[in-house]
């Protein structure tokens, strides 16, 4: 599914990720974990091709493609989804309608019908019924005046009506309480299937007790420094950054 | 990003479509301006004396007191010098006499209106809406006006009020804005042509919403439309106004006075979306669009509401203003101004409160690109004796590049403690962080921007009547708002 | 046709000139530039809300007097001396030596009196092209005021307290303040007086890169005076202009504020408050010109009016077209105590630059019905409530002056037109 081979970032002329080799296969769930300043952001803005995050070495393929020569959005129709670690607010922009126009443009690329207003409806409410969500946060302007939870529980949920192929969820843990956690996690667990794999970044291991990774990496100082099965982010819990080679947290 | 939203923002705002011009033949007051000019107009609408005589005062006025002054020039917009004796001041459509019905409108201006999107016929008609049509300077047709008049609704042209009401236009015309007012104003006054008037009887609600087609079409021709609105007490009307041009390079003027009065528990809904011909990119051409609007909140409970889409013109000078002197009467203004490459606007309202308990709202969204200068002029001012009185305005900019401005001007006066007035205005951008998280989602960078500007100018376009909103959103390029969910 | 303010100045000034200091060159364009220009009047915009008539019909003349003033009306006017400062003063717009205190002061630093100076900077009387009628009226006629240089790196500690006392005529004092680079300093200007007079003061400040002054301004003029003051301040790069403007005395005052950012990381900030009452017009005209990009300015007026007492706030914000990253947030709330108080407030922007943050906001209107109703409701009488609230309406402006000495002498003066001596609140 994704490919990532000695990867180098640079950001404002500065390289931050310095030789990524990364692969995910389809199904997978892997876990990226590393300490502040590890580049764990940089390495979700790059795969979902953020202006300013320069590829200098490498490349990165999705399903076969050339991911880097893409536009963000381009990459989006092909199904690459980017849960935001600080979602942005758009005032005036109904998270419904932002979701239809999102959803059919999907469609386009992928050359299958385009959803009337209706159907889009339809299509919505089953996907809002599977996580368990009532629709009063699509309805009010895109994450204005949103909480932490509700942010991030509507990035979950534009992930299940997007369906999209790799999923990167960057710190979707960050600035929840226990409840979020959970409600976030079980949608997550929710929308793993045989055809998706899931990207899951975090600082914490909390997360991966209620998403539990096929694997997981550890990113300090923009390589990745050691891989593992999910025991490696329990030994990490104990241990800390520092011990496992990993800067200090 | 800056200019690459520019170029962005540049295709959301659509080119001019309504640019063409219909070849038919016209009647032509001689050019410039002086008595005649004045005597002629009256003549070839066969009024009476003393409509003439208003007039006459209107221009001797502007003549003698307010031409050795010159236009105003505390707007921030510029222009050259304007020759005023370099334009005609009426022309009309030739037609043998006035057409009794719409099978004897000229083909040629049925086919104009219908190019725009206005078709006059009824058994095309608008759904639900009446319309008049002003072509330069003079009405070609009204409809629903038999249906309307079942119920004592008077809509017609100012030139048939003048004939059929002219009891009620000598009532009301200069009672809001009277014939000394301002420059334009007064101009307006002495060499208006025509425009529509509306007349709602007490208690009615006028079932359908009246609207008016302005179509500048001959060149060198000035337009000075005059429109009249009384709500009596206890009715309700909601008014639409379309204004489009021809392009061409030389700037043409259209300066227009709108009246309207609201009588006790009246309530009058205004709603423009202007779109005359801006000019070319490097501005050259277009409208300058120098008009006076206001309402009178005459009687107690009243509520005038003003909507404007201003995306046209050269320039634009307008400031759709409510006088509350009803106790408890209430104003709204809610405006979206665009000005891109070379357009110029400076717009806003006035809000004069004098009853007791009177509240006032102003929503103002202006977004520049390109070169294009915007200002938003307010006045919110309130009188010894408005006890109790209420304002709150927002006034939000959008600034799309760097070689635009935006610019904010309000007047705050405050001569009663028990006011509370708060004027609130912000300027932003479109963020990166706004444009990368809908593009994450598979929109392209256009619709994207298009999505923001939308959202941001939501406030105001969840007010125009839902025919409106769709023309309005087309202008602005962006898809409508609210249509699932 | 009876003498008037303007015509008195334009009339005396060919005898008054010989007895000038400086340029007389300088001198005589500037009035030749205020003849033409004449008393502004509120068809320009910038004095919008305000008419200069009752000043003009004051038919005050330039002051020359030589006006007794004694070292204990001084005591009464100065700084706390348990607070070290530097003290200059003057009468009329003339230094007064004797009457200063200036104190010991770091190396290179020079403060002192325009009269009792070695050397005048050559430009003192320059005003730009577009300069206002008062501020070229005062070129014309300045024949004294305060200059301070602080050399590149010097912090002046102590504050420096400049008195201005007023009494006969019209006194045109033309004060310079120039920060070298990371210099530091506080500076307090008071104006206090009585009888019927015009101060017309000037006040051009210069703040190099990475200096900061801190410029306060307490303006109690006497009941019959009139005050017109202006102050440029033009910051260049990581420099600081902090500015707090407290006015409360004078027939008729404007105090007009300009201030650039010249170079990037600079910051302004303007504060002030007013309170007014019986027929006194007060008028803050502001303008903040970013004029370099990554700048930040704040600006926060408060006025408090009560009988027929009218005040005018204006405040411009300026961001040129190069000025990207600009950070400007401007907020004037008026609270209305009488039914004859007015307010003409016009918060402006002019915005040439899409990447920045810019906001203002104005508010006017009564006391809090809410806050009243829940101290009432804790027992406290209804008088007591309102004079806690507008009190705490200004004073938290107020508490945030660093300087202690200054933040003191700031309070009682709010108290001061609050209540009075038997601590009563003064009545409309």
């Amino acid at each position: 599914m994704l490919e990532i081979k000695n990867l180098h970032v640079e950001v404002d002329g500065k390289e931050i990720l310095h030789g990524i080799d990364l692969s995910l296969a389809a199904g997978e769930v892997h876990a990226v974990m590393g300490p502040n300043g590890s580049g764990k952001s940089t390495l979700a803005y790059v795969l979902a091709g953020r202006d300013g995050y320069a590829v200098t070495k490498g490349e990165i393929l999705f399903q076969g493609k050339d991911l880097a020569a893409m536009s963000p959005e381009e990459r989006a129709r092909e199904g690459v989804f980017l849960g935001f670690q600080y979602p942005v607010e758009i005032p005036g922009v109904s998270g419904l309608s932002f979701l239809k126009a999102a959803v059919n443009e999907v469609r386009k690329h992928r050359g299958i019908k385009e959803l009337d207003a209706m159907e889009f409806l339809k299509f919505v409410r089953a996907k809002l019924k599977m996580l368990e969500m009532g629709d009063d946060l699509l309805k009010r302007p895109i994450n204005v005046g949103f909480s932490g939870g509700e942010k991030k529980r509507v990035e979950v949920l534009q992930m299940a009506v997007l369906e999209p192929r790799l999923a990167i969820m960057d710190e979707t843990d960050s600035g929840l309480d226990i409840d979020a956690l959970k409600i976030v996690s079980s949608g997550i667990n929710a929308l793993r299937g045989l055809d998706r794999s899931m990207l899951v970044i975090t600082h914490y291991q909390r997360l991966l007790g209620y998403v539990v990774p096929d694997k997981v990496h550890i990113l300090s100082g923009g390589r990745i420094v050691r891989s593992g099965g999910k025991e490696l982010a329990l030994e990490l819990e104990e241990k800390g950054y520092a011990v496992l080679g990993a800067d200090a947290a | 990003m800056a200019s690459s939203t520019v170029e962005t923002l540049q295709s959301v705002i659509q080119p001019y479509k309504h640019g063409f011009v219909t070849e038919i033949e016209n009647e032509r007051a001689p050019k410039g301006l002086n008595e005649d000019t004045v005597r002629f107009i009256s003549a070839k609408k066969g009024e009476p004396e003393w409509l003439l005589e208003w007039r006459l005062k209107a221009f001797r006025y502007w003549r003698d007191r307010m031409l050795p002054e010159g236009d105003p020039t505390w707007a921030r917009v510029s222009y050259p010098k304007i020759d005023f004796q370099d334009a005609y001041y009426y022309s009309a459509p030739k037609t043998k006499a006035a057409p009794k019905s719409l099978d004897e409108v000229d083909p040629e201006l049925l086919k104009t209106y219908e190019k725009l999107g206005i078709p006059l016929k009824e058994q095309e008609r608008l759904q639900g809406i009446a319309v008049d049509a002003v072509f330069d300077s003079v009405s070609v047709a009204t409809t629903y006006k038999a249906k309307l008049g079942e119920m004592g609704i008077v809509f017609c042209s100012f030139s048939e009020a003048v004939k059929s009401h002219p009891e009620l236009v000598r009532r009301y015309l200069g009672s809001v804005v009277p014939y000394s007012d301002n420059f334009y104003a007064t101009l307006n006054s002495a060499v208006f042509s025509d425009g529509s008037f509306v007349y709602i009887p007490p208690g009615v609600r006028c079932p359908m919403e009246l609207s008016t087609y302005f179509r500048i079409n001959a060149a060198e021709t000035g337009q000075f439309e005059r429109t009249l609105i009384v709500a009596d007490k206890g009715s309700y009307v909601s008014y639409l106004e379309g204004c489009t041009a021809p392009m061409r390079d030389e700037n043409q003027l259209h300066a227009a006075v709108v009246e309207l009065v609201a009588l006790d528990d009246a309530t009058i809904k205004y709603s423009t979306v202007q779109n005359w011909y801006p000019g070319d990119e490097n501005g050259k051409g277009g409208i300058y669009n120098f008009v006076t609007k206001r309402g009178a909140c005459r009687g107690a409970n009243s509520k005038i509401s003003w909507t404007q889409v201003e995306t046209g013109s050269a320039i634009t000078w307008k400031y759709p203003s409510c006088i509350l002197q009803g106790d408890n009467s209430v104003g709204e203004f809610y405006s979206v101004a665009v000005t891109n490459n070379r357009q110029q606007a400076d717009t806003g309202t006035k809000m004069i409160h004098m009853g007791k308990n009177t509240r006032s709202t102003i929503v103002s969204k202006g977004i520049s690109a390109g070169h294009g200068q915007q200002t938003y002029r307010g006045l919110v001012r309130v009188s010894p004796k408005a006890e109790g009185a209420r304002n709150h305005t927002q006034c939000d900019s959008l600034l799309i590049g760097d070689k635009c401005g935006a610019h904010t001007v309000p007047y705050v006066e405050v001569k009663n403690r028990s006011a509370k007035v708060e004027h609130e205005a912000t300027t932003s951008k479109i963020s990166d962080d706004q444009l990368f998280y809908c593009r994450q989602r598979g929109l392209s960078a256009e619709d994207s921007v298009s999505m923001i500007v939308n959202g941001f100018c939501r406030e105001v376009l969840k007010e125009l009547p839902m025919e409106f909103a769709v023309e309005a959103q087309k202008l602005l390029g962006i898809s409508l708002e609210g249509s699932v969910g | 046709m009876s003498a008037t303010t303007h015509a008195l100045h334009l009339d005396r000034f060919e005898a008054a000139k010989a007895g000038l200091p400086g340029d007389a060159r300088a001198r005589a364009d500037a009035l030749a530039r205020y003849a033409k220009l004449g008393v502004p009047t509120p068809k320009l915009e910038a004095w919008h809300f305000t008419s200069l008539k009752p000043l003009d019909e004051a038919a005050l003349a330039p002051s020359d007097a030589k006006v007794a003033v004694t070292a204990a009306t001084v005591a009464g006017h100065a700084l706390s001396t348990s607070h070290a400062h530097h003290q200059l003063v003057f009468v009329d717009g003339h230094f007064r030596a004797d009457l200063s205190r200036i104190g010991t002061l770091p190396k290179g630093v020079v403060l002192t009196g325009w009269s009792a100076a070695k050397s005048l900077p050559k430009d003192f009387l320059a005003e730009a092209a577009d300069a206002g009628a008062m501020r070229v009226l005062n070129a014309a006629y300045a024949a004294d005021g305060a200059i301070l240089e602080v050399p590149a790196g010097v912090a002046l500690a102590a504050p420096v307290h400049l008195m201005f006392l007023g009494a006969s005529g019209a006194a045109h004092a033309r004060n310079r303040i120039t920060m070298g680079e990371g210099a530091s300093a506080t500076v307090l200007e008071t104006y206090v007086g009585t009888g019927r007079y015009w101060t017309n003061a000037v006040t051009d400040i210069s703040i190099a890169a990475g200096a900061m002054l801190k410029h306060l301004k307490l303006q109690t003029e006497g009941g019959e005076a009139f005050h017109t003051a202006a102050t440029a301040a033009h910051v260049a790069a990581k420099g600081v202009y902090d500015s707090f403007v407290l006015s409360i005395g004078g027939k008729l005052a404007r105090n007009e504020i300009d201030a650039v950012l010249k170079g990037e990381g600079g910051r302004v900030k303007l504060e002030g408050a007013y309170l007014a009452r019986a027929r006194q017009h007060i008028d803050n005209t502001t303008i903040i010109d970013h004029a370099a990009a990554h700048c930040d300015s704040e600006e926060r007026y408060r006025g408090v009016l009560d009988d027929h007492a009218y005040a005018a706030f204006q405040g411009r914000i300026v961001v040129r077209p190069d000025a990207q990253k600009t950070n400007a947030h401007q907020l004037n709330e008026n609270l209305l105590l009488s039914d004859r108080a007015e307010i003409g407030s016009k918060p402006e922007l002019e915005i040439h630059a899409d990447d920045v943050k810019c906001g203002h906001g104005a508010t006017a209107g009564e006391i809090d019905e809410q806050a009243l109703f829940y101290l009432r409701a804790r027992g406290i009488g209804l008088e007591q409530a309102r004079g806690m609230l507008i009190e705490a309406f200004v004073s938290e402006l107020i508490d945030a002056i660093a300087d202690e000495a200054i933040r003191d002498r700031f309070t009682a003066s709010v108290g001061g037109w609050l209540y009075d001596a038997q601590g009563a609140r003064r009545a409309a």
